[in-house]
Parts: C-alpha cells; structure tokens; sequence
C-alpha cells in the first residue's frame, strides 16, 4: 500500500512512478479525490437550456446525469437505478419528463425522486413491495451542484468547500473572464490516450513542454517561452494558470532564445495566417491562459480558441480527454469561422496538442517497468511552491501533488504545500 | 455532369494508396483549387454541431496543416492502412460516400483499428480524373485512440 513514506523528496520534486501505475492507489483515488471534497467540472448551462435538457457526464469514473428540472434550477446525480445499480439514462443528452430505467422500468422525476414504480402492489394482492418500502428513501444519489458563470461543478461530498472558496480567486476571476458572456457549443472533441489520468492532470501545468513539445508553436509564431508569461495557482496549489500575453517577445530574442533548445527557430509562415491570427476580446493582452482545476478540468483560451477540457479516467491505464469547443453566443458568422479554424489548434488533431497524447503514452510506457524510480520536476527551482513570472517552469505540478498527497491521506510531516 | 462510377473507384482508391504510401504532395493534388476539408466527430455531426477535428476551408489550409505535419508535428510512429468500401454516387450525381476504415500499425508490427466512418466527397471533373471540391470524413470513432496526425 502506498504511503506517506513513498515521497523521495518533501518538497513534491519526485514522483515514484509507482504513483501511476498502482492500482490499489487508483481505487483510493476514485474514492478519495472524486468522490471526496473536490469540484469536479460537470458541464455548461447552456447545454440544458430548456426544463428536462439533460446530458451526461462523468466523476471520475461515476457517471453523472445532470438536468433542468421544472423550476429551471440545474441538479445533478449519479446515474445510477437504486434498485439493482444500472445506468437509468442510456443517452447523451437530450430532453425528457422523467428519467426511467430500462430494467425494471423504476420512474425518477427531473428532481432525481423516485416517482413510480412498476406492480408496486404487485398483481391481484399478490407480489410488488411490502408497503413499508419507502420511496422517499430511494431516489437518484443527488450531487451537489455550483455554477460560476455558466459552468457547472458538482462534488458527491458533503464535506467540500463553497465552490468559490474552493477555486479561489484568480481561478475564479480567470473562469469569469472567459466566461464573460454567455456561450455556445460549437462542438466536442474525444481523444483516449493509454496512460494515466494524472499524467493529463501534470501535463496542462507543465509550462516548460509547450514550446519544446509542441513546436508547432514556435515554429509558426503562435506562442513563444519568451514571451511575457507565467503560472499563477490558487492559495493550496491545487490549481493554476498558465498564462502569457500576445507579442510581448521579439523575433530577435526569441530567436537567440531558441537557437540552443533544439528547436527549429527560422520562424516560418503559414500560407493561411488565420489560423493563428489573434482578435483581443477582452481588456488584456492574455493570448494564452489554461487553467487547470483540481481534479479535473482546464478551461482553456489559445488565441480565440475557447474550449473546456474534463479528464475522465478510465482505469489506471487510460484516460479520456472530453473537450468542448466554445463560442460566445452573440458571435458574428465571421468570429465562429475564425474559431472554427482556430480549433484546428487543439482536440486530438489539434496543430499544438496532439504531440500530448504520444508524450504521455511515452511517459505511461517506459515508467511501469521500474516504479521504484521517480519522474523530476525542478524547472523553476524545488523548495517552496509560489506563482512565477516566467515559463520555464513547472512547479505547478509540485503544487498538484502537494494537494494529492493531502487528499489521500499521504502527506509526510514536514511537507512543503 | 454526372460522375463515372468508375471514375469514382479509382478516384477513392487513389485516396487511400496515397496518404498509406505518405504521398502527401499527391493527396494534395486530389484535391481542387477551392476546397473544403472537414473531419467530424459523428456526435457532432448528428446534433448539427459545425466543430471538426480538422478544419480546411481552403487549400492555403490543406497545405498548411501538410507542411505542420512535415516540419512541426511529433506523432506515433506508424503506418496507416486505408480499407475503402465501395463507393455509391448519390442523387445528385457529382456527390460520391464510401465507407472506410484506418488501420494503424506500430514500429513492432502491433496492428489497431484506428478509424471507421464515412466519406462523402463532393467531386469535380479536372481532365481525365475527378477533383475533390469538398470532402467530409465523417468519424465514427470519435473517441480518438491516441491523437490524429496524418490525413484520414
């Protein structure tokens, strides 16, 4: 069993490779951080506009429901029949008065209560549920639910935080910026990359890989490490945001900078310079601001690309990465063309994130065979966990494990938070 | 106009010897002067959803998303295999689907299903041969093993 002894080094430095692989631990962590005081990202509002829109969704591994019910108030459940345990809502989403489960045909209303149940009293007087069978007792497991701008969270803990204390400030005022408006769906995207989820989770905190590992960046001018940059994580670490602003680099500097990294740094031109072209839309110079949040999702902005991102693990082995790609609503023809154009950017084939899928299956592969050794993360120094102002670094993924360790009860004495 | 079925077999034939042969330059040239290249996750498609995977609504992109693949692009090292069913032309006679599949098969010779779903190609008469005016990979495996690089 892992425990706090595993930890190398207190400051989060190394990780045992262990923590990837071990299935033991995987079990704790659906339990313990999914099931345990997180938010965990559900979906959007505007995706059930209407009384009885509903869709499905994921924590973790337990599938979610979440619906408009008749009073226009979102909730949400776990998809589950309280009589034998099956999936009640087969489909996506969609829209519906009730919620029934094909086995048995057991009713709930948009509210998740048991509403009918079939032969109850069972047929001539004989069979159905005893009469003291309460059916107040047994309705959908209720989640609850908080909405920051249109994107909803949902925790099964009873022990969480308010939503907004939980994300905390600057996540908070990074989701209210880019949610500024109300938004459309333009679409989702899926990519099932053969690694762990946590790999994911390290991977959209890591500011050091962008620019080396997805070289579409530098190469065509999009996003550069010297451009004016940095990470900013919540008080407890758990979250961050990678950020950097729109042509605050020279190609001069950028090219001394790159000259050494083993980059091709000669800067070449796209025939189609849409693509990565940059309309400011709101009062900064952000072109660049990925937040992660703790477990699961990252609210993304490259360009004017606006997406939300929900890991959902899928074993210890595999993790799915379900994106959805947004516009605001009030978008004109001319902004949704140039976003969908700018979605080529990033999903499974995106210009500047496909190289995460094999980077990760790289990192699931060569570490299983040897889980007594541990990955190294030390850009930016070791030692205490704070906000940097630059971008070759990447102790927010020191600050992802410091919260890990917490949840699952594996923090040794004298950690550095 | 109306489309040889014929035409239409080596036409769709030609598309999946060139990407599998990693003949880009050639793919290209299947496709017109204005084109439009789309691959839609069929969950999209379905609830009218306009988000592709890829999204090329001119040539200038078509080239460019090559040339990233040449220059920028890091991507599992494979071969693909494209399996096209047969092609049937549509009402309209100069829209033709075919349904395919994309085997992908590792440096150690591990072979996975990668894709299946449906072409529908919108075609043009260029000479002797049919050029690609808009071409639509509607995808059916939409939860995509590992990422997408080359060309379906």
């Amino acid at each position: 069993m892992v425990t706090a002894a595993i930890w190398p080094a207190l400051d989060y430095s190394r990780v045992p490779y262990r923590l990837y692989h071990d299935a033991a631990l995987y079990a704790r962590e659906q339990e313990r951080i999914f099931g345990g005081p997180v938010w965990s990202f559900l979906g959007l509002e505007a995706e059930v506009p209407k009384p009885g829109d509903f869709r499905a969704s994921y924590v973790g591994e337990m599938p979610i429901i979440f619906n408009r019910d008749e009073t226009g108030a979102v909730r949400a459940f776990v998809n589950r029949c309280a009589h034998r345990g099956a999936l009640v809502r087969r489909e996506l989403c969609g829209n519906a008065a009730n919620h029934i489960c094909i086995y048995h045909q057991w009713c709930y209303g948009l509210d998740g209560r048991l509403t009918a149940i079939p032969f109850r009293r069972g047929i001539r007087g004989k069979g159905g549920l005893d009469a003291s069978f309460e059916m107040g007792a047994h309705g959908l497991r209720p989640l609850q639910v908080g909405n920051v701008n249109g994107a909803l969270f949902g925790t099964l803990s009873a022990d969480a935080e308010p939503l907004e204390d939980y994300l905390g400030p600057p996540i908070l005022a990074q989701l209210r910026r880019l949610l500024d408006r109300p938004v459309k769906v333009l679409g989702y995207n899926r990519q099932r990359i053969r690694g762990n989820w946590k790999l994911y989770a390290e991977n959209t905190r890591d500011n050091y890989h962008a620019s080396l590992l997805h070289e579409f960046l530098v190469t065509f001018g999009l996003d550069r490490s010297t451009q004016v940059g940095g990470v900013t994580m919540d008080w407890r670490h758990r979250h961050n945001i990678t950020w950097a602003e729109a042509g605050s680099d020279t190609d001069e500097f950028a090219h001394q900078a790159y000259a050494g990294a083993g980059v091709r740094n000669d800067f070449l031109s796209l025939k189609e310079p849409a693509l990565v072209a940059f309309h400011p839309e709101h009062d900064d110079k952000l072109n660049i601001a990925i937040t992660s949040v703790f477990p699961s999702a990252v609210v993304v902005q490259i360009s004017n690309s606006l997406a939300v991102r929900q890991i959902r693990p899928r074993g210890v082995d595999e993790v799915e990465i379900f994106q959805t790609m947004l516009g605001y609503a009030d978008d004109s023809p001319e902004m949704t063309l140039h976003r969908l154009r700018q979605a080529n950017l990033v999903g499974p084939a995106g210009l500047v994130s496909m190289e995460d899928g094999e980077a990760i299956e790289l990192a699931h592969r060569a570490s299983k065979p040897d889980q007594d050794r541990a990955t190294v993360i030390e850009l930016g120094g070791g030692g205490v966990i704070s906000d940097r102002d630059y971008r070759v670094t990447d102790v927010p993924l020191r600050g992802f494990w410091s919260y890990y360790a917490e949840l699952l009860g594996i923090e040794p004495a004298g950690a550095v938070r | 106009m109306m489309i040889d079925h014929i035409a239409v077999y080596d036409h769709f034939a030609e598309y999946g010897a060139l990407i599998d042969m990693a003949k880009f330059d050639e793919w290209l040239d299947l496709f017109a002067e204005e084109c439009r290249y789309r691959i839609i996750p069929r969950e999209n498609f379905d609830r009218g959803l306009p988000a592709a995977l890829v999204f090329c609504d001119s040539r200038a992109m078509l080239e460019d998303r090559i040339r990233a693949l040449r220059e920028a692009n890091k991507y599992n090292i494979h071969t693909d295999r494209h399996v096209i069913g047969l092609p049937r032309i549509v009402e309209d006679g100069v829209t033709a689907e075919a349904p395919f599949a994309v085997y992908q098969t590792d440096q150690e010779g591990e072979t996975r299903l990668f894709a299946t779903g449906l072409y529908r190609d919108l075609l043009v008469s260029a000479g002797s041969r049919l050029r690609i005016r808009d071409k639509l990979v509607l995808l059916d495996t939409f939860a995509v093993p590992t990422l997408l690089a080359t060309p379906l």
